[in-house]
Formats: C-alpha cells, structure tokens, sequence
C-alpha cells in the first residue's frame, strides 16, 4: 500500500499552529509554577521572596500551574492536534472551516477571560475548583468557554466526517480519524458533568444568583468529568503511540483490530468511574463506591491491551531494524531521535505511573494515599509525562512539518527529554515516597508545623526534581521558538502514520460502527450513576454561600 | 467461520495477555473486597446532615469534642472550620476505639489521621466518619489534608494516646 502525502493547506497549518502556540505559551507559565512548588517544598520559597507581588500566593501560583497546564495546555494541543488528524486521515478538509475557527477563538476568549481573575488572586481556587470556596464568576466563565470551544471544534470533526462516511460507506475509518473521533465523543460525554456544575451552580452562585449549594453534589458532577478528563489527555498519546510511533521506529501497527477496539472499551467505560476519586466523600454510599472501583478496574484493561500493542509493535520495528534474540530489538530503536525518545521515556514511566493508578482505584487501599502528595506524584507520571512529554514529542516531528524549517538543536531537544525523564523520576519517587508517609497535596511543606524531620530527605528531593524539570522545560521552549529561525527544508516532512501489518479493511465491521458502542457507554452510564446522581439531587441541601475572603489579598 | 472478516484477529501471545491481565484484576478486586469485608477496612458511609450555617442546631456539633460512650469506647465529634479544628487536641486511653465524626463550617477539608487509616475528605453540610482503634500509646496528627485557603499549611491537631 503506497500513500501519496495528502497536502494540508498552508491556511489549516497555520490554523493547527495557533492551537500548538496557545499551548506552549501556557506550559511555558504554568510550568514555571510547578519547581517553585517543588523548591517550596525543600524549603527554598521564591514566593515570598522574589514572586510577590506579581505573583501574589502560592496558591495562585498552584492554580496557574493546574490551570495552565492540565486544562489549557492539554486541550489546545489536543484540539490541534486532533484537527491534523481528522484532515489527514480523512484526506478530505474540514466541511466547514469556520465552525472550528469559531470554536478555537472561543477557547482563546475563554483562557484570557479565567486568566484575569486568576492572575489577580481573586480566583485561587485550584483547577478542581471545589466549592463552597467562590473564585470571581469570570474564571467560571472563562473555563466553560473553554470547554464549549472544544465542543464546537469536535462538532466540526463529526460533520466533516459524516461527508466522509456518505462518500465511502464500506470503508474502515482510517485509524487516526477512527482514534480522534472516539477522544472527541468520550470527552462530550464526559464534560456533561462539569457542565451541569459550572451552568446549573457555579456560575448563577458567583454571580450572586443563588444562595446556596450542595458541595457534595459538586463534587460528584466534578468527578463525572474529572476522570475521564485524564483519558482525555491520554488517548491522544495513545494515537501517537499505536499510529505513528511504530513507523517512527522503524515497523507497522501490530493489530489494527485490538488498537479499535481499546478506544472502544474507552469510550465505554472512562466515564462511569468517577466515583473512585470520591471514596472517602462522606455522601457517597460505600456500595456505589464498591461499583466503581471494580468499573476503573476494568478500564484498567484496555490500557493493558495498549501496552500489548505498543511493545509489540516496537519490536517488530527493533527487528526490522536488525535487532536479534530477546531482548536485542530494543537497542535497536532509533533511541537519538528526539521524537521517539520522547515518547519511549513516556512509556517507561507510564508504566510505574499505571500501576500506581491502579493502587488508587483500589477502594480500602486508596485511604492510604488520598489526598496525599502521592496523588501528584502519581499524575506526574501520567499527565506530565506519559502525555505531556509524549505531546512534546510530536511537536518534535509537527512543528518542522507545518513550518517547513528543520528542528532547531536536534541534540537540546534528546538531552531535554532525558532531562525531563530524569527530573520527573527524581520528583515523583520523592513524591510517592512521602505521601506514603502522609505528607498531604496541595501544602506549602515550608511553613507547615507538623513535619517529622524524616521526611526532609525525600522532600530535598522534591526540591531537586523541580529544578532539573524546569531546566528540561525552557530548553523544550528554546528548541521551538529556535525551530521558527531554522532553514527550509529540503523535503517535506511527511507525517509518520505507521501501517498496520494486516490491512485495515480485515477488521471486522462491529469495530466500526457507532451505535452499539453509543449505546453501551450510555446504558452503563445510567447504572453506574443513575440512581446515585438523582438520589443526590433530590436530597440536596444548598446551604453553602460562597466562601471568598480566603486567598491572602 | 461464516464469515472471516467479522472475526478479530487475535495473536497467541496477545491472548495469553489478555487472559493474564483479566486474571490480576479479579485477583486484586477479590483482595480488595476481603479487605473490606473480612477485616474492616471500610471507606467512609453517609450519616447524617447538617446545616453548616447553623452546626448547633445539629445537636452533635452544639458542642464539639469527646464523649465517651462506653468504657475505651469514644465518639469524638470535630468541627473543621479556615484554619483549625475544633477540638484541636483529644486525650484518650491505650486501647480506646475512637470513632470520628467531622463535618466542616465553611469550606471543604481533609482529615488524615496520621499511621491509621483514617482518611476522610470534610464536605460542609455533610459527616465524614470512620472509627479507629488506638493500640500504641503516643501522639498522632490529624492534619488537614484538603487545600481550604491561604493558611491551609498551618490547619492540623492531634489526638494524644496515654498507657
């Protein structure tokens, strides 16, 4: 099977551009918070010092950190990114241009409009936002702007495919559309949740409208969208890892099949799960917890089948590359390619980050770690690695492939992921380790009066990690904007989508068809949080007024 | 087969895999389950509502603090509220199960009580509530584990353990 390279238009790489700018520019902020916070913890505090008062807290530093790089800097580049590969994969351009110009600029409007009070300390309130503590009604705003922006944008994926579809009704969806169009619905469904917080109670609340709320039933629409929040992030790696990564490596996709499927059980089960972040909630029954504990163990599964997959179809690369005997594939792997080895050090860490996921979803067990600084020592694996350094990865190959200029430093740009491969470890390990001995998240450690003098080792470390991440992280930044002033290239970048070893059009048509997976997730959505969510709403009493003079000003 | 294209190729060691990996998370979810129920280990439950505009009006938080039910047996009835707890010190027996309630004046909190397994998220309007037995005599920390504004750092109290 030959592919001829379908041309994007310089009009939709400039358009794909705007989402990857608004991104870098956030992490470049956000990320700049997170080793002030690591740093705080070893007792060196930049906040009081050198921070204020541009930078008022460090809770408004902790917000911007959360916001900026788990809300923003995730859903620019996903919908970016998303956006390449609906148009690639479908060879076809968006039906209609503008609905997605229109849904971009709103995210735009969206991040400035939260962005405000934020930077102001008047919206210090985490990117969990737990009320009854009321940020200004503008952040509010801002982030549902955000989230209604993304919607659009998918609305403009779905349209597009649909002309698609009526053109080629017996076709399999090529995969990377086929990926991009499950991220897209499991993440409306999964954001009905933060909707109904942020329409029906958070914003009439701040704006004075009503009186009261029920911080528990907050709590369980939050947790509606805050897990599969993380799949969110998640599933577009897991795009790079089944789809291009394998030709970047050097081999083929090893099942197409098992790679559809996956996203299938995704879409089916990210979201009935939520309840696993609420296991010591006071208002949640224990059985309605013992439900979704064994539901995130099954979504558990398909991740495992992705690790199948991915190494699998490594190895078939590390072979065809001329590597032998068990283990000798892995040398192998083009490891001096920015780009893979960005996203292989993901991989690896993903997988402590994994099975560390799985000891919090495990009900009894997760008394141990709740709420601890295990928890972020946990997401840090995930979120700011297996996603984010996978993200920068792609950037990696993307950016020379919509500016046409060669990648500034190819060396800065390995030594950047080694760095943050090795800061990450540093951090996280430390992290675990004193969560392990109950030191809590989200705590300024330096002022706090309750720690024993064991944990000062491990939160040196914490310290340590911090700065070697924020070294990683600005050179990630020079290596972009240096990129911008490269020479042309001689060729074209062509985007490495991997073939799959059998072809597509062998997989079996139940993979791809809509309905029934449509309405599987919905049926079980029902059981997981129907009687719950209506026995909470019904009982709820708004007794909480917004609590606000709270952040230091 | 009838029709080959409508079944999944699936490859010997991917369904030896799959076989595995379904296997650990039933083995996992049993322990888990055990755990549960054969020794006690329970997650929090709901018990009770309260206005916390008005906790005196709830009739157990008119008046925070320990109340000893039985011989070493204790309730300990806690007010969180920016930036202590009320009580922020409680004295029981070697021996003693205690069992917590915690509930929150204003904004949402943690509770953790330090080498137990109490470990409770304090949402206002609702009770957090799980019972702990204190064998080893000595101080343990109950640290507020929920970010609950700018003093959050400082939000903890302890329950001393005398022979």
């Amino acid at each position: 099977m030959t592919t001829n390279i379908y041309q994007l238009t310089a009009k939709e790489k400039r358009f794909i551009g705007w989402h990857f700018f608004f991104a870098i520019f956030a992490i470049s902020l956000g990320g700049l918070f997170g080793p002030f916070q690591a740093m705080e913890h070893a007792g060196w505090d930049f906040y009081e010092k050198w921070l204020n008062p541009l930078f008022h807290s460090y809770y408004e530093g902790l917000t911007l950190h959360g916001v900026l790089n788990a809300l923003i800097w995730t859903t620019f580049f996903i919908t970016g990114f998303l956006t390449f590969l609906m148009i690639y994969g479908l060879k076809r351009p968006l039906k209609y241009f503008w609905l997605n110009a229109l849904g971009f600029w709103l995210m735009v409007v969206g991040l400035t409009t939260a962005a405000i009070p934020i930077l102001m300390n008047e919206a210090s309130v985490l990117y969990t936002f737990y009320p009854p503590m009321k940020a200004h009604w503008a952040f509010y705003v801002g982030v549902t702007l955000v989230v209604v922006g993304s919607w659009i944008e998918g609305w403009g994926f779905y349209i597009t495919y649909y002309g698609w579809r009526k053109e080629h009704p017996r076709t399999r969806t090529p995969i990377i559309a086929f990926m991009s169009l499950v991220t897209m619905v499991m993440w409306q469904i999964a954001t009905l949740g933060a909707a109904a917080e942020l329409l029906v109670d958070l914003i009439p609340w701040s704006l004075g409208l009503k009186a009261g709320l029920d911080p528990q039933l907050d709590r369980t629409y939050f947790w509606w969208t805050g897990h599969p929040l993380v799949y969110f992030w998640l599933l577009p790696a897991y795009i790079s890892w089944y789809a291009f990564l394998p030709r970047q490596a050097g081999g083929k996709l090893f099942s197409d099949s098992l790679a559809r499927f996956s996203f299938w059980l995704f879409l089916l089960l990210s979201v009935p799960v939520g309840f696993h972040h609420q296991y010591v909630d006071p208002g949640v029954p224990e059985g309605w917890k013992m439900v979704h504990s064994l539901l995130t163990y099954s979504v558990f599964f398909p991740s495992m089948l992705t690790a199948f997959t991915v190494v699998a179809s490594l190895e078939n690369a590390g072979r065809a590359n001329g590597g032998k005997g068990l283990m000798g594939w892995l040398a192998k792997l083009p490891w001096n390619d920015p780009s893979v080895l960005a996203q292989l050090l993901a991989g690896i860490l993903y997988f402590f980050g994994g099975i560390g996921g799985l000891i919090n979803a495990s009900y009894n067990i997760n008394l141990v770690v709740h709420n601890t600084a295990w928890v972020p020592g946990h997401f840090h694996l995930t979120v700011s690695t297996a996603v984010t350094l996978t993200f920068m990865g792609i950037l990696y190959w993307m950016i020379p492939y919509l500016t046409g200029k060669e990648l500034w430093c190819k060396k800065c740009a390995v030594i950047q992921v080694w760095l943050w491969f090795i800061g990450m470890t540093i951090f996280s390990n430390a992290m675990h380790v004193v969560g392990l001995l109950g030191a809590p998240r989200r705590t300024p450690l330096g002022q706090a009066p309750y720690i024993p003098e064991e944990w000062a080792g491990h939160l040196f470390r914490v310290g340590i990690g911090g700065f070697i991440l924020l070294i990683s992280l600005y050179m990630f930044v020079a290596v972009v904007i240096g990129s911008l002033f490269t020479k042309k290239l001689e060729k074209e970048v062509e985007p490495p989508v991997a073939e799959s070893l059998l072809d597509p059009q062998t997989t079996p048509r139940w993979l791809d068809h809509w309905a029934p997976w449509l309405i599987g997730a919905t049926i079980l959505l029902i059981i997981a949080y129907g009687p719950q969510l209506i026995y909470q709403i019904q009982t709820a009493q708004f007794t909480s007024p917004p609590i606000t003079n709270i952040f230091g000003n | 087969m009838a029709n080959k294209h409508e079944s999944m190729h699936i490859d010997t060691y991917e369904k030896t895999w799959i076989i595995i990996s379904i296997l650990m998370l039933i083995v996992f979810f049993g322990a888990v389950t055990v755990a549960g129920l054969s020794f006690g280990v329970r997650v929090p439950d709901p018990v009770q509502r309260v206005d916390p505009r008005d906790l005196a009006a709830s009739g157990t938080f008119a008046e925070p603090g320990l109340k000893e039910v039985a011989p070493k047996r204790y309730e300990a009835y806690i007010v969180a509220q920016t930036w202590s707890f009320n009580p922020r010190e409680i004295t029981v027996p070697a021996g003693s199960v205690v069992k917590f309630y915690v509930t929150s004046k204003d904004v949402q909190h943690g509770f953790k009580l330090q080498n137990t397994n109490v470990n409770m998220q304090i949402v206002p309007g609702q009770v957090s509530s799980l019972a702990v037995k204190f064998d080893k005599p000595g101080e343990y920390d109950f640290i507020c584990t929920e970010y609950c504004g700018i003093a959050h750092a400082t939000m903890y109290g302890k329950v001393i353990v005398v022979p």
